[in-house]
């Protein structure tokens, strides 16, 4: 049975480590849209617009309603403000 | 072959120093006989289970001391006691205490793990011994499907495996029918011819009684009441 | 030579035991295998997620302006006017400058978020737009199709599509909208000679600190943003110190936590019988606590495997259903894309260590009180 396990685990990674060519080509189509459209974010989080370019809201934005008001959005508790907006 | 067993001052108190300790084994003096057939007699506990433990290497006495071949077995270190209990000493359970889930064969070939002996050459030497004591058409059988008598062999055929030269056991004919008792005192006789030194338990009159018995010890609350020698008196 | 035979048999000899005894027990032990499983499946899940999404980000955002300036006022973002980015054309080291406009709408149909944005090239016909993969999949709309947005002077502009981004690049475009200036300006209302924010290029990356102070001292009103400082927002937010992955990860720790105890709180009468018969047959304290690391090596071993393969598998080719709810929130439109794997062996190591080695020493302590009695008390 651990054998079997071995073998699966050492199976699944190898794929990983053989299929890095044709995810690098993923990535590469993306890389070229930051590129060519000087994109900021990720569009991860797009439910609001400090977690759709969190590295570019200004102080207000997540605190805007109040300083210790409960986070709305979902992501919202998963960014942090970041932290060159501390300093 | 043989070994020389005595005990001496022996004493087994169970949860000493609390309210409810109790005294099984109160000053025991015996010297069994080597490669003799010894029988503790005595009514229920009298303490004749605990005794078998204490010369097994199961259990420490609480005080006195447990000679083999003169030499103090009872004090020494636990790794050395299991050598003792794995090589010198075999040791049948009244209740057997064969481990569920395993074969016949893996249970008697257990005691030899440790030892790390070759497997086909323990597989052969354990089915031997099966086959000798009759019970080697069961050995691929689980523990769960045997009878008493065949369970029996089979604790006798694990005790034997590393070829101890003390054998216990424990009222091996309380669980048996008149005729698998003498089946085993057969057994008994069997391993005395080889030189063997066994030590018996039994309140079983067929048992004390028996021409292959040597010597007779009876224990009354944890104390020898009376040590004959049977051989000698059925000679006379 | 002998002896490392003996040995060695000795180990096999503990191995087929303990192997046997754990069938003996099936059902539990399988139970707690399934347990275990699921517990590393979710564990390394969330590891591999968040370290692969990391990776991705750092990947992507490589590609970012070197330094985005915006302007504050009353220390809210403002628009910034062109002739600011003529002061920051003489700044030594700064290659290029470009206004960026780009901002956000709200689309009521979808309860979606867009993001607009002109491309630099300004290569869209006015009238039309090219659109993000999510967002075409959330409108239903393909090329052809007519989306229209109410601007800010309350009419309504149409666009019609003219291309939709391709779907390997939807962790960059989900929810792109690019339209031209011309159009841009008209529906957001924002005159000629403003811009969101300026992008800078700077070949040399060692000068960045310095430009971004001399972009301080020709622009007080402005804030430069550095690309590393985005960066470093999306490291934190895939950190394991990020809520992303400490809270499963104190979930599933906690659980392990409350197994280790739960094996470490005792044998079965059944078990403590056992190890009573056999060390009355002969083996050693040592033999018996060897034969419970194997029992307890094997179980966290099979579950390591299983859940790590399980969890690579959820991740990388199934793109983590499970996980993919905590992401998306309350998106409307979030990117459907694969992640890249990408695991390292520390990662694997941590695994392994978190998972196993409690497990292991849990499994021995009650094991080792009973082994070191004397077989005859365990016995009774």
């Amino acid at each position: 049975m651990v054998l079997l396990g071995a073998f699966v685990l050492g199976a699944s990674l190898l794929h990983g480590a053989l299929g890095q060519s044709a995810a690098r080509a993923q990535a590469e189509a993306s890389q070229e849209l930051v590129r060519e459209l000087r994109l900021t974010g990720l569009a991860l989080f797009t439910e609001a617009r400090y977690t759709r370019h969190p590295a570019l809201t200004d102080r207000f934005s997540p605190f805007q309603n109040h300083p210790t008001a409960v986070e709305h959005f979902p992501s919202g508790s998963l960014i942090r403000p970041p932290a060159h907006l501390h300093d | 072959m043989t070994a020389r067993v005595e005990l001496v001052g022996v004493r087994k108190i169970f949860n000493e120093g609390q309210p409810n300790a109790f005294r099984a084994i109160d000053g025991v003096d015996l010297s069994l006989p080597a490669g003799g057939v010894t029988v503790l007699a005595g009514p229920s506990g009298s303490g004749k289970t605990t005794l078998l433990t204490l010369i097994g290497c199961l259990a420490r006495p609480t005080e006195g001391r447990v000679r083999l071949d003169g030499r103090d077995i009872s004090g020494l270190p636990e790794p050395f006691l299991a050598a003792l209990r794995r090589q010198t000493f075999g040791f049948v359970f009244q209740r057997f205490n064969l481990i569920r889930g395993l074969t016949v064969l893996e249970n008697v070939m257990l005691p030899a793990y440790p030892l790390g002996t070759p497997h086909r050459a323990l597989t052969r030497r354990a089915g031997a011994l099966l086959q000798r004591l009759g019970v080697g058409h069961r050995a691929g059988a689980p523990v769960e499907s045997l009878s008493g008598g065949e369970a029996q062999r089979t604790a006798i055929a694990r005790a034997l495996i590393n070829d101890p030269t003390v054998l216990i056991a424990d009222e091996p004919t309380a669980n048996l029918d008149t005729a698998l008792s003498l089946a085993f005192l057969e057994i008994v006789s069997g391993l005395r011819a080889e030189g063997r030194t066994l030590l018996l338990s039994s309140h079983d009159p067929l048992v004390r009684e028996a021409s292959v018995v040597d010597r007779v010890a009876e224990l009354r609350d944890g104390r020898l009441v009376a040590d004959r020698d049977t051989l000698a008196e059925s000679a006379q | 030579m002998t002896e490392l035979r003996r040995t060695l048999a000795r180990q096999r000899y503990l191995l087929d035991y303990t192997v046997a005894s754990m069938s003996r027990r099936r059902t539990r032990n399988l139970g707690l295998l399934l347990v275990y499983v699921g517990m590393v499946f979710l564990l390394a899940s969330v590891l591999f997620y968040s370290s692969a999404l990391k990776h991705e980000a750092g990947l992507l955002l490589a590609e970012a302006p070197d330094i985005v300036v915006q302007r504050m006022v009353a220390g809210r973002h403002a628009l910034i006017p062109a002739q600011h980015a003529e002061s920051l054309r003489g700044i030594r080291g700064v290659r290029v400058v470009e206004g960026r406009l780009w901002g956000y709408h709200y689309d009521p149909a979808v309860r979606a978020n867009y993001t607009l944005l002109v491309p630099p090239a300004d290569d869209v016909e006015p009238g039309t737009a090219v659109i993000g993969p999510a967002l075409a999949r959330a409108r239903g709309a393909g090329i052809g199709d007519v989306l229209s947005f109410r601007g800010q002077d309350g009419t309504l502009h149409p666009f019609r599509i003219a291309a939709i981004l391709p779907q390997e690049s939807a962790l960059a475009s989900a929810d792109l909208f690019l339209v031209a200036e011309s159009d841009f300006r008209a529906l957001f209302g924002i005159p000629e000679g403003q811009y969101t924010d300026i992008a800078l290029q700077i070949p040399n990356p060692r000068e960045e600190r310095t430009v971004a102070e001399k972009v301080l001292e020709a622009l007080p009103d402005s804030r430069p943003i550095l690309r590393a400082e985005m960066l470093r927002t999306y490291d934190a937010v895939f950190d394991w110190r990020s809520a992303l992955v400490l809270l499963p990860l104190s979930g599933a720790l906690l659980a392990f936590a409350i197994l280790a105890w739960e094996k470490a709180s005792g044998l079965s009468a059944d078990e403590r019988r056992e190890i009573g018969i056999l060390k009355a047959v002969g083996w050693e304290t040592g033999d018996i606590l060897s034969m419970k690391f194997w029992e307890g090596g094997l179980l966290s071993l099979l579950a390591f495997l299983f859940g790590t393969a399980a969890a690579y598998w959820h991740v990388f080719g199934l793109s983590a259903p499970l996980l993919a709810p905590v992401m998306q929130g309350w998106s409307v439109l979030y990117p459907d894309f694969r992640l890249t794997p990408a695991i390292d062996a520390t990662q694997l190591l941590a695994l392994f260590c978190l998972t196993v080695l409690p497990y292991l020493a849990a499994t021995l302590v009650p094991v080792w009180r009973a082994a070191v009695t004397d077989p005859d008390e365990v016995m009774r």
